[in-house]
This record gives C-alpha cells, sequence and structure tokens, in this order.
C-alpha cells in the first residue's frame, strides 16, 4: 500500500482502524439556542433532532423580552461531537439564530417542579419540615393532598422528589432545565450585534 | 418602489426601459429554447413557436392591455418573483386551489409553462434546469396528491444540494387545518427535506417570501425551498413591492452562511500539502456549483496532484487533463480507490464523504490526514474525523490558497505519479474494464455508453438515471465541460433521468442533452415522453434495456445467491410506444448499429429514442460490498465478466 515507501507507519504492518468521529463518551450538554418567534419553528428543532436521531431529555421553550425572538434551553445525553453536529445542524435552521453549548460553561441551571403529594394529618407535618429544609414551599393544601413547589437545579430537585416520593406522589411535573451563563456577558445581545 | 397593476412582468414598455432594482437577466430579452440558437433557421422555429404558443407581440400587447384592467393579485407577484431571478421556464401541472396562478400565466409570456405528466417530473425537470444552467429551477403544483407527488423530486434536490423553488397551492387560509378537499399538511411533510419552507396566507407576504425562498435556495450550500400558498392569498389584491436583495439579506439574520474560509486554516492546509508525499484531490459538486472548476486545475497543476472526484464531482475536471485521474467509491475505479488507500493525504472539496465514497470508515483511507473544505459546516466532521476543517466556498478558498501552496517541480512528483500511471493501466487491463463491444453475444452497456460520449464530442449533458446505467453513464462517456453530467446521487432517484432531461435541454439549449437510462427507470417516468412532443423537447433517450432491473440483479447475484426476485422485467415494444408519441425511434443489437443511431439521433430536431438491446447479465465491477472498505473489491462475478 506504500508506494513509495514513506508511509506513516511501516508499510509491512496493518494500518490502526480510522477512528471515527467522536469519543462515544456519552455526557448531559445543555444547548442555548435563539430562534425567531415563528409558528413551527418548534417543530422544526423536534424535527431535525428526530431525524438526525439526537434524543432530547428536556426542552423548556419561552418569548424573550424582544417579542420577535425565543429561547429554547435543550438538554441532551450524547457524545461531545454528536452534540457539536447536533449544534451545526440545529444552526442550518434559517429561525434558528445563534445556537450556544453553555455545558462547560459557568452557568446557573434551574428547574421548577411541582408535586402533588398525599398528606394526610400524620404526614402533614413531616411533610412540611421537609418542603422547608430544601427551600421549597407549599403553594396548595387541600385535605388529603399539597402542592410542593420546587426550583433548584436538576439533582436537587431530584433529591427532594426522591424524599417525596415515600409520601407517595400524585402528580409531578417539571419544566426542565433553563439555562444562563454566569457573568455579564448575553447570548440574546451577541445574536442581536 | 410602488406597485400597481401588473407591474414587475416585462410588458413592451418595461422591455424597453428595464426598471433599475431588476437584475438584468430578468429584462425583456428572453433565452431561446431552440437548439442552435442564433441562426437564422433557429430564429425562424423561434418565431413560429411562439406565435403558436400565442407569445407573439400581438399577445404580448393584450395581456399587457388585461393586466392594465384589472388589479394585482398575489398570482401576478409569483409570476414576478420568479421573473426576477432570471428564471424563464418553470414546470407544473394544474389543479384545484392552483387555478388562479393558472388564469394569470397567460399575462406573462415572458415565463414559459411546460406541462408535465406528473407532478414528479415537474420537480425532476426543474432539478434538471437548475444542475445543467446554476440557476434556481422552479417547479409547481396544487395541493394535496400534486404536492405529494412533488416531494420524491424535492428530496432529490435536497440530497443533491440542488437550488429549487417548489411552489404549491393550499386550501383557502378558512379552511386549513379542516382536512378540506385536497388538503395535506404539505409544509409539514416538506420540512425535513428542505432548506426551507414557508406557508403564505397574505398576498402582502409573496413579495417577500418569494425572494427570501429564491435567496435561501442559491445561496450557501444551495437546496430545494418550498412555499405553499392559500389559494385566497393567489386572488388577494396586493400593491406590496419586491424587495431588494439587501432588504431579502438583512431579513434573513439566521441564514448568514460562511464563504470565505478561515486564512489561519487555509495555511494550515498549504502546510499539509508541502509535507504530503502521496496527496489526492477529491473534487466534490461542490466545485461545480461554486464554479471552481479553474481554480481546481490551477491548484492541481501548481502542487502536481492528481485529482479524483464523486458520483457530482464528475465534470470538475476534464477528464483527459493528466491528473484527473478518476471516479471513486462503491462502484469507483480500482486505480482510484487503490490511490485513496495508499494516500497520506486527502484534499476534500466540496464533497461529504458519503458511505457510497468512503465504504467501512474503519478501514478507509489509513495512512491519510484528511483536509476538508466545505460551505456547510455541518458536513465537517459528520462521517469522518478531519484533521484540518475549512468551511467555506470552493471558489474562494481554492482561490486564495493558490498562493499559499509552492509549486511542487516535477522530478518531487514523478515516482508517486509513475506508480498511479501503472495502477492505471493494471485498472484498465482488468477483465471488467473495456473488454469489447460484445457481452455474451449481446451489446455491452459500457460499450454504448462510451460510443455516445464520443459520438456527442463529449460535450452533450448526459443525464443519468439510477443504477447500472448510472454507473456506466459515469465512467464511460468521458466528461469535458462542467454540468454536462446530471445525476441523482443522494436520493438515487430512478425515474430520474427523463424528467431531468427535460429541464438541462431547456436550460441549455445549446447543448445536446441525452437522458441515459435503464429499462427500469424510464418506464418510471415514461409518461414525461408526451411532454417531450407536446414542448418539442430536444432530449434523447438513450434506453438500456436489459429486460432487468439489472443493478438489483447484480445483488441479487452477488449478495443474495442469486435469488432473483422480481427483477426481471416486462416492457413494451419501445419502437412502437415511440411511434405512438410520435417519437423518432431506433432498435440497437449489434455494435456497428451503435454509432449510426446515435448519429440519427443526435440530428433529429425534437426528442428522439435509441432503443439498445445490451447484455442481461452485465455486472458493473468493480463493486465495494456495502459495509467493506475500498481495498475490498469484488472485481470478478459470474461468466459474463470473466
Amino acid at each position: 500500500m506504500s508506494p513509495d515507501g514513506s508511509a506513516r507507519g511501516p508499510a509491512h504492518s496493518a494500518p490502526p482502524p480510522r477512528a471515527l468521529p467522536g469519543t462515544g463518551e456519552q455526557r448531559r450538554h445543555v444547548l442555548v439556542a435563539i430562534v425567531n418567534n415563528r409558528p413551527g419553528v418548534l417543530n422544526r428543532v423536534a424535527s431535525l433532532m428526530r431525524a438526525r436521531n439526537f434524543n432530547i431529555e428536556s426542552l423548556a421553550v419561552s418569548h424573550l423580552d424582544d417579542p420577535e425572538i425565543s429561547r429554547m434551553t435543550i438538554t441532551l445525553r450524547a457524545d461531545d461531537v454528536l452534540v457539536e453536529q447536533a449544534a451545526k445542524q440545529l444552526y442550518k435552521i434559517i429561525d434558528v439564530l445563534k445556537v450556544q453549548d453553555v455545558t462547560d460553561e459557568p452557568t446557573v441551571q434551574h428547574e421548577l417542579a411541582l408535586v402533588k403529594v398525599r398528606a394526610t394529618d400524620r404526614t402533614r407535618g413531616e411533610l412540611i419540615s421537609i418542603v422547608e429544609m430544601y427551600k421549597a414551599r407549599i403553594v396548595d393544601m387541600a385535605p388529603e393532598a399539597v402542592i410542593v413547589e420546587t426550583v433548584g437545579t436538576e439533582s436537587e430537585v431530584d433529591a427532594l422528589i426522591a424524599l417525596l416520593r415515600g409520601y407517595g406522589i400524585k402528580e409531578l411535573v417539571r419544566t426542565g432545565t433553563v439555562v444562563m451563563s454566569r457573568g455579564a456577558q448575553s447570548i440574546e445581545e451577541a445574536t442581536k450585534r | 418602489m410602488a406597485m400597481t397593476k401588473g407591474d414587475g412582468a416585462a410588458g413592451p414598455s418595461e422591455a424597453a426601459a428595464p426598471a433599475p432594482t431588476r437584475p438584468a437577466t430578468a429584462g425583456g430579452t428572453r433565452r431561446s429554447h431552440v437548439p442552435g440558437a442564433g441562426t437564422a433557421a433557429a430564429e425562424a422555429v423561434e418565431k413560429a413557436r411562439r406565435e403558436m404558443l400565442h407569445e407573439g407581440n400581438q399577445a404580448r400587447q393584450e395581456a399587457a392591455e388585461r393586466r392594465q384592467k384589472r388589479a394585482r393579485i398575489g398570482a401576478d407577484v409569483v409570476v414576478e418573483a420568479i421573473l426576477r431571478q432570471g428564471v424563464d421556464v418553470l414546470f407544473g401541472y394544474p389543479g384545484g386551489v392552483i387555478l388562479p396562478l393558472y388564469d394569470v400565466l397567460g399575462d406573462h409570456p415572458d415565463l414559459r409553462h411546460v406541462l408535465v405528466r406528473h407532478e414528479q417530473g415537474a420537480a425532476h425537470a426543474a432539478d434538471g434546469y437548475a444542475r445543467a444552467t446554476g440557476k434556481v429551477g422552479v417547479c409547481l403544483g396544487t395541493s394535496g396528491p400534486a404536492a405529494t407527488n412533488l416531494v420524491t423530486g424535492i428530496a432529490t434536490a435536497q440530497l443533491d444540494s440542488i437550488p429549487m423553488v417548489a411552489i404549491t397551492g393550499n386550501v383557502p387560509a378558512a379552511l386549513l387545518g379542516k382536512d378540506a378537499f385536497q388538503e395535506i399538511d404539505i409544509t409539514g411533510i416538506t420540512l425535513p427535506m428542505t432548506k426551507h419552507n414557508y406557508l403564505v396566507r397574505d398576498a402582502n407576504d409573496l413579495p417577500r417570501v418569494l425572494a427570501e425562498a429564491f435567496h435561501i435556495a442559491r445561496t450557501g450550500r444551495p437546496g430545494p425551498v418550498h412555499v405553499d400558498i392559500t389559494k385566497d392569498a393567489l386572488q388577494q389584491e396586493t400593491d406590496a413591492p419586491h424587495p431588494t436583495d439587501e432588504e431579502v439579506a438583512a431579513g434573513l439574520p439566521g441564514f448568514r452562511p460562511t464563504v470565505g474560509g478561515h486564512p489561519r486554516q487555509l495555511k494550515l492546509i498549504a502546510e499539509e500539502i508541502a509535507k504530503a508525499r502521496r496527496p489526492i484531490i477529491f473534487a466534490g459538486h461542490g466545485i461545480l456549483i461554486a464554479d471552481a472548476t479553474e481554480e481546481l486545475r490551477a491548484l492541481a497543476e501548481k502542487t502536481r496532484i492528481p485529482v479524483a472526484w464523486t458520483l457530482l464531482g464528475i465534470g470538475a475536471m476534464d477528464e483527459t487533463h493528466p491528473l484527473a485521474y478518476g471516479y471513486m467509491g462503491m462502484h469507483g475505479w480500482k486505480h482510484v480507490n487503490r490511490a485513496i488507500q495508499a494516500s497520506d493525504l486527502i484534499v476534500a472539496v466540496g464533497m461529504r464523504f458519503d458511505d457510497r465514497v468512503t465504504g467501512n470508515v474503519r478501514t478507509y483511507a489509513p495512512y491519510a490526514r484528511i483536509v476538508h473544505v466545505d460551505i456547510d459546516p455541518a458536513e465537517i466532521g459528520k462521517n469522518v474525523a478531519v484533521d484540518v476543517p475549512v468551511v467555506g466556498d470552493a471558489k474562494r478558498v481554492l482561490g486564495g490558497l493558490l498562493p499559499l501552496v509552492h509549486e511542487v517541480p516535477e522530478a518531487d512528483r514523478a515516482p508517486y505519479l509513475a506508480q498511479l500511471a501503472e495502477w492505471r493501466r493494471e485498472s484498465e487491463g482488468s477483465s471488467w474494464h473495456g473488454s469489447g463491444a460484445w457481452r455474451d453475444g449481446q451489446l455491452s452497456a459500457d460499450f454504448v455508453v462510451a460510443q455516445i460520449g464520443e459520438a456527442t464530442g463529449h460535450d452533450a449533458t448526459l443525464v443519468a438515471d439510477v443504477g447500472q446505467n448510472q454507473m456506466w453513464t459515469a465512467r464511460y462517456a468521458g466528461y469535458r465541460r462542467p454540468n454536462s453530467h446530471l445525476s441523482s446521487g443522494g436520493l438515487g432517484t430512478m425515474g430520474y433521468a427523463l424528467p431531468a432531461a427535460m429541464g438541462a435541454a431547456l436550460g441549455r439549449p445549446d447543448k445536446a442533452t441525452w437522458a441515459v437510462c435503464g429499462d427500469g427507470g424510464f418506464q418510471m417516468t415514461i409518461q414525461e415522453l408526451a411532454t417531450l412532443v407536446q414542448d418539442r423537447i430536444p432530449v434523447r433517450i438513450a434506453l438500456l434495456d436489459n429486460k432487468k432491473l439489472g443493478m438489483i440483479r447484480q445483488w441479487q447475484e452477488i449478495f443474495y445467491s442469486g435469488n432473483y426476485h422480481s427483477s426481471n422485467m416486462f416492457g413494451p415494444d419501445y419502437l412502437k410506444l415511440a411511434d405512438a408519441y410520435g417519437i423518432p425511434a431506433w432498435k440497437v443489437r449489434t455494435p456497428e448499429e451503435v454509432r449510426p443511431a446515435v448519429e440519427a439521433a443526435n440530428a433529429v430536431d425534437g426528442p428522439a429514442l435509441v432503443w439498445f438491446e445490451i447484455a442481461e447479465a452485465q455486472n458493473v465491477l468493480p463493486i465495494m460490498p456495502a459495509g467493506k472498505g475500498l481495498s475490498d473489491l469484488i472485481e470478478t462475478w459470474g461468466g459474463a465478466d470473466e
């Protein structure tokens, strides 16, 4: 295979296999996308992630101070190179104005959860103290249940939910993570430039 | 600019004094689609045809007057927007909700409408027009079934990066979502297979949307854009002006393709080239799209690096050039694949390392470092890991690279190029190559294709279908000029050749156009024969008839132990068929008949068909089995090729 004998490796030994893109190491990534606030944009993003075989863990969408644009926070578990590929593919959508992988940046990452927990006269006191300890709050109280609202990182929310599970969770809703980079820089301002 | 009734479509007064904002190509002078344009005979044909189609001056005057009397509606905006792009032909089929557009087409005689026989044909014709001319192809259909019929052609354009605007009608806005007659969520369907798509419900949005559609379709990495317009928007009166190019770009902050190529990366390429002992350049479709063939040739000559090409990169380099090495991949030349496997540097420009190019990536080009230049950043690092990534337009990048590379003295490359030449000789001496005009007592397909290439002076536009015929067309015709080879590469759409050739013939009337089809693909879109006749489109058809789905048969022979299920095919008597359409046709069974038949078909002023009865069991070899690598080529199989 080596016509002039100057191959990188010795010509007689089999060359090492070519590395495929990516390391294969899966980890949680958080992408922030600034998109046009138009009908169908969420569909475009979701359709692309499905078609390209990227599995979304959570997705939070909201409009911004500027009503023309929206912000999406997408968390997905994948290989670094695959996520880079996802970000590039997202960026090709005409309605996507900016995409940033903030996984390795200092950020505030929070989500909100509402948990409807079974509560009796016997357990209500315990519940209230757990809620206080976790800096969550009770936002509704009925004779047989309470609704606990908590805001925090994914793992903080997970921890509280694990504790509440013992009392019987009747209903649970989580917003999915929203994220913002620490410091003065702004992805929104960067988009407008 | 203020727009009133009928503004924008070139009436006689406008043709004399074009508006300054309109592109020069969209002026009153229209392109003749008659072969031999410019000669007196062609002028006469053109004039007669216009009269026939009521496109003469009188009809034009009447149309202008009629438009003066009525208000400008959404449908007028669509036509104006197309004409503003310098596009003078569109391919379509009328139907319920698109009828408002057909109602005004006659008022805009500068835009030629070709009535196809199936909407898939319209999309492929627009595709062929785009590939042959570099302009945006336009196709048109109504809602529902027409729109879904367009989908195959849109997907074909998407996978091959073809600039296309597909326009469909939809039910009136008030009926959207009500499952009205012929209503389907077509923008939902085309979403994942277009570069962008729009649903328009207000005629006032049409000028902006259509201008954006054309801009997006042709800018950066080209691709299809679909515009779905409700019937009421087509009928709605509007005086919304067409935006300028600057306004269009400013309105698309999310669409700013990188074209320049980072100077630091260009320096890195030059360093890689300086270090490499066995470099090879890959020319992809991007070279043709970016019109970078001169830059490619200059780079190859200065660095003395041989050039290999992908299926869609055929024509990027004149195949007679000493550094033109050949077609790569699954059915590529053995010597080319061998050179790739031995190379220590790949400089890939405007291609995407498709699986048909690489085979198993683990064993692909094991000694090579990879430089990858593409305008689409998402292509870089998608299929292979890249050592030097460069995002940019092929013309700009190669142009910028040229002064940075050192001229390589002949002696430095001599041993390498001698080795490649030796491999080429071996390759061309293989049993599968050039073993003559006969196979099993029947015509050899590669011989037929080579004869077509020669008989047309290697200057015709050859449009391949899909399958064995496609590979023979890719390898044996011999290409000398850019955009002279059209092929559905990414999607592999059977039935592509005939309708795409219609678009190519109308887009490049100065070149002969041949559709090279197998009997399978030909029968898929055979209905377009009627379009050729009705619109006198001079497409010559080379039908390579082996009464088989040849590539299927080949795979069944090699990979499915000869279990030939559903690959045998009945076909009609194609001479009678052609006769029924009034198309001159020849049947060819022997090598001596090939050249005269091709020449006779070439001489016809209009469509023609040559029916070649070819060997029934000829394989395209070598073949790289799916999942295997470029070093695992199968070169012999069965009797016909040994």
